[in-house]
């Protein structure tokens, strides 16, 4: 119901005073009506500017949030007024609506920000005056489709491919972006190249060449080198047929793919090459034939696999459907009346060309287009008065429908431009969002790093090396630890994370090998120089834990045994090195941030150690430092 | 012929044609003009101020702060200060979305409207509505009275009253638990009249209709019913 109906029911009430004689039974009793019934003005303080209003007007929609008790949430005792920390601009707005009913959209708002207030304060989008409501419809549906664009440019294309897609999905991929490799993009090339010769071949073939010797007429080429033509025709069909299979081969479904239009321009360009093979060189037949190769022009249109504008022009013809039709339409209808009237007009001229209405058709086509062969002209006086007035009005009907075409054309012509602007420059959006949001991460591991985790050991270098945070980014670390400490995993950066997938599966091989024959030497001979490899690596590897930390898994599987004898001090001093304070180290499932063994360890020759079976990765416990690598709490698992 | 009559029609599309042109120009004006300007004028101007806040207090038995907040809600929902028929019959029929309530609203309309001149006033509004919730019962009733006679003669006839329920029961609409019959208005006019008509002579009197009411317990109970409305 609308606003001004609350205000009537209360006299609707009175007047069913006229009912109280007629009544047949009696009436029930009235809602009890324990609210003050005293109106009072209520102050609203948005964001320091006040409004105030009666309290009967935020009354009248008790739906929303001002006119509901939800508005006591908001209310400030020691002021006595309700503050909503919003915009103040648009809170005028949403008081205008409950003031006279009707809801407005402001203009040079963002159609997001409005929506945004509308939801906070509970008033559902659909009320908005009729005024407002195109204007709001349309911003709404730009801003959608938009939205669905940048969705639409990031899921597609340039992301990288799981690494475990089949060859099919692979060769998909290769087919619908050829920048992603180097074989499609030559690929692509190659079969734009083909495409190219293969029209210009259909061209050329008919003009007349200079007639071999012993004729005198001039032939076109396409008789004269008709061996050659044909050859560089069925080049050109054989990489068609190649590249249409495959790309059946590679579609991700099937029938879909041979209902898309490409697909049937694929398949118009090569039919009438195979259709002429199988026909028979019949003099009957061959009428029918020539006409088939008039299909070989499609070949044109797989260009558009290549232009982007002239998918744009495809996709502009087919959004102005409406507009060609009624182009189309009123066209028809005024050839149809000017033919008729210009027939009977020229009727009574001997020799006229206009023989019947259908002939008339071809001079009112002519002279509405403005086009003017000048092979039927009328003779009449009455001829010629309607004949200016067909051209005059043909003039105004091809131009009518043309200005909707055009912006519908420009309007998505600038969207596509847009998105490829859009999409270069979401390459550096992204990478700079990649940053901010790493740095979040970074501060985290950083901080763990530096120890900060352990409660306040040595508090005091500690302040040295973890910088300053704000409340905020303590309770969040402090959230961080306790999901860490809840799954008994760590959180760790992308970087450690893909060499640990690599050493894992390099590490899996050689710890199996480990795990059954529980001889370290076979882990070392396995892969000897990936171990000094990885070593010469772990020289240079910096503070940062994450990085050495993947190499760790490998070197540690070789040194197990040796942690215990001569590395203890030397992992003691390497912990001084890399943190600061501490000392503890947790293991991990994930990954093992471990510091980074020494450089000498790899060469040195293994002792033999009891068989370490399969190893287990544990959580260690915090506070339990300074060189307890026991060999029952260093447990790293194989995967 | 054909042909003469194909250049007569050339002709006449020409000066047709030329016709237009010369419109153009202004030099030839349409003949239609002068009407539809000044008629839009009239309709704007239209704007009533009630009296004074102590002259409606004096008149009617609201305080100053219900007339105030009365006065508020009906400014804003007519800005001209006037309630033509057609707006109150629309207003009203909001309430009974199940059935047609432009009739009763006709009636109610003619109710309020004391003076006749076609719309309702602020002052008749509150003066109404000052009789509905404050007034006597007696008053009560004679608002009551005035309503169901029509015309306004001083006697309800059977067929106002049969038109006065007509109209309510259209208001319940055609869904209604057990169904409206054709002459379920028509049997509530005879109880209504049985009851009420003393003599007998087909017309019930204001004297009878007090009386009667009067008389009606469950009548001068239920009068008190809506007087906590505002």
């Amino acid at each position: 119901m609308a606003a001004g109906v609350a205000t009537w029911l209360p006299f609707a009430r009175a007047a069913a005073v006229g009912w109280l004689p007629l009544a047949k039974k009696s009436m029930p009793k009235p809602p009890s009506d324990n609210k003050s019934r005293n109106d009072e003005i209520l102050i609203v303080n948005v964001s320091g500017q006040r409004f105030q209003t009666w309290k009967n007007t935020l009354d009248r929609y008790p739906d929303t949030l001002l006119g509901s008790s939800e508005k006591e949430f908001f209310y400030n005792e020691e002021t006595q007024e309700y503050f909503f920390d919003r915009d103040p601009e648009m809170f005028r707005h949403i008081l205008n609506f409950y003031r006279t009913g009707k809801l407005h959209y402001p203009r040079h708002e963002c159609i997001q920000a409005f929506d945004e207030e509308l939801a906070f304060y509970g008033i559902i989008p659909e009320i908005i005056g009729d005024c407002c409501m195109e204007e709001y419809r349309d911003r709404k549906k730009e801003n959608l489709e938009r939205l669905a664009e940048d969705t639409e440019a990031e899921m597609a294309t340039d992301a990288p491919l799981p690494p475990d897609s089949t060859s099919r999905e692979r060769l998909w991929r290769a087919f619908e972006n050829p920048h992603t490799s180097t074989m499609a993009l030559v690929f692509y090339y190659v079969t734009g190249f083909f495409i190219a010769v293969s029209v210009i071949a259909n061209v050329v073939e008919t003009v007349p060449c200079r007639p071999p010797k012993g004729r005198v007429k001039d032939l076109p080429c396409g008789e004269k080198y008709s061996l050659a033509f044909f050859c560089m025709d069925t080049a050109c069909v054989m990489i068609f047929t190649f590249e249409y299979l495959m790309r059946l081969y590679a579609a991700p479904s099937r029938c879909k793919f041979m209902r898309s239009v490409m697909s049937i321009i694929d398949v118009v360009a090569i039919m009438p090459y195979y259709i002429g093979l199988v026909m028979p060189e019949n003099e009957d037949v061959s009428g029918a034939f020539v006409t088939l190769r008039v299909f070989r022009v499609f070949r044109i249109f797989k260009f558009s696999r290549h232009s982007q504008g002239l998918r744009i022009l495809g996709y502009t013809l087919k959004s102005c459907a409406s507009e060609l039709g009624f182009l189309l339409f009123s066209l028809t209808m005024a050839i149809i009346i000017f033919a008729t009237v210009m027939f009977y007009a020229e009727k009574g001229t001997k020799e006229t060309n206009f023989t019947s209405i259908p002939a008339a058709f071809w001079y009112t086509i002519v002279t509405m287009t403005t086009l003017g062969y000048g092979d039927m002209v009328p003779n009449t006086i009455a001829g010629k008065i309607f004949g200016s007035i067909c051209s005059l009005s043909g003039v105004l009907v091809i131009a009518l429908p043309v200005p909707v075409i055009v912006s519908n054309f420009s309007r998505i012509y600038h969207q596509n431009q847009r998105a490829d602007k859009r999409r270069a420059q979401q390459k550096i959006r992204l990478a700079r969002i990649r940053l901010a949001k790493s740095g979040t991460t970074n501060a985290f591991l950083q901080y763990k790093e530096h120890g900060g985790l352990e409660q306040d050991r040595h508090s005091g270098s500690q302040a040295l090396c973890v910088r300053n945070r704000s409340s905020f980014e303590q309770q969040h670390h402090h959230l961080l630890h306790c999901l860490e400490k809840t799954t008994n995993h760590e959180f760790t950066d992308e970087h450690t994370y893909s060499e640990v997938c690599m050493a894992e599966s390099v590490g899996y091989r050689t710890s199996r090998s480990t795990s059954i024959s529980s001889h370290q030497g076979l882990s070392t001979s396995c892969c000897p120089r990936r171990a000094k490899r990885r070593a010469i690596r772990l020289a240079n590897s910096t503070v940062s834990v994450s990085r050495g930390s993947v190499q760790e898994l490998d070197t540690l599987h070789i040194q197990k045994s040796s942690i215990v004898p001569q590395s203890r001090s030397s992992l003691n001093a390497r912990t001084q090195d890399l943190k600061l304070n501490c000392d503890d180290t947790d293991f991990t499932a994930a990954i093992i941030s471990i510091p980074t063994p020494p450089a000498n360890t790899p060469d040195e020759s293994l002792p033999s150690s009891p068989g370490i079976p399969s190893i287990l990765r544990n959580s260690r416990q915090l506070g339990d430092c300074s060189g307890s690598f026991t060999h029952e709490t260093v447990k790293i698992s194989s995967l | 012929m054909g042909i003469q009559g194909m250049e007569l029609f050339a002709v006449g599309v020409v000066i047709i044609l030329f016709v237009a042109v010369l419109k153009q120009f202004g030099i030839l004006e349409p003949m239609s003009m002068e009407d539809s300007s000044d008629s839009d004028l009239e309709l704007s101007t239209v704007r009533h101020q009630p009296e004074g806040l102590d002259q409606l207090q004096a008149q009617t038995k609201f305080t100053k702060k219900e007339l105030q907040s009365l006065y508020r809600g009906f400014k804003n929902e007519c800005p001209s200060g006037l309630v033509d028929e057609e707006t109150f019959k629309t207003i009203y029929s909001q309430f009974f979305p199940q059935g047609d309530a432009t009739t009763y609203a006709h009636f109610l309309f003619n109710a309020f409207d004391i003076d006749r001149n076609g719309s309702i006033r602020f002052e008749d509004f509150v003066i109404g509505l000052s009789v509905l919730l404050r007034g006597t019962v007696n008053e009560k009733l004679n608002w009551a009275f005035n309503l169901y006679d029509i015309n306004k003669d001083g006697y309800i006839t059977k067929e106002e009253m049969l038109a006065i329920m007509k109209s309510i029961y259209d208001m319940m609409g055609r869904y209604t638990y057990p169904i409206v019959r054709d002459d379920a208005p028509f049997e509530h006019v005879e109880k209504f009249f049985q009851k009420m008509d003393r003599n007998r002579d087909g017309v019930v009197t204001i004297d009878e209709f007090i009386e009667t009411c009067q008389k009606d317990e469950n009548i001068m109970n239920s009068m008190q019913l809506f007087e906590n409305v505002i």
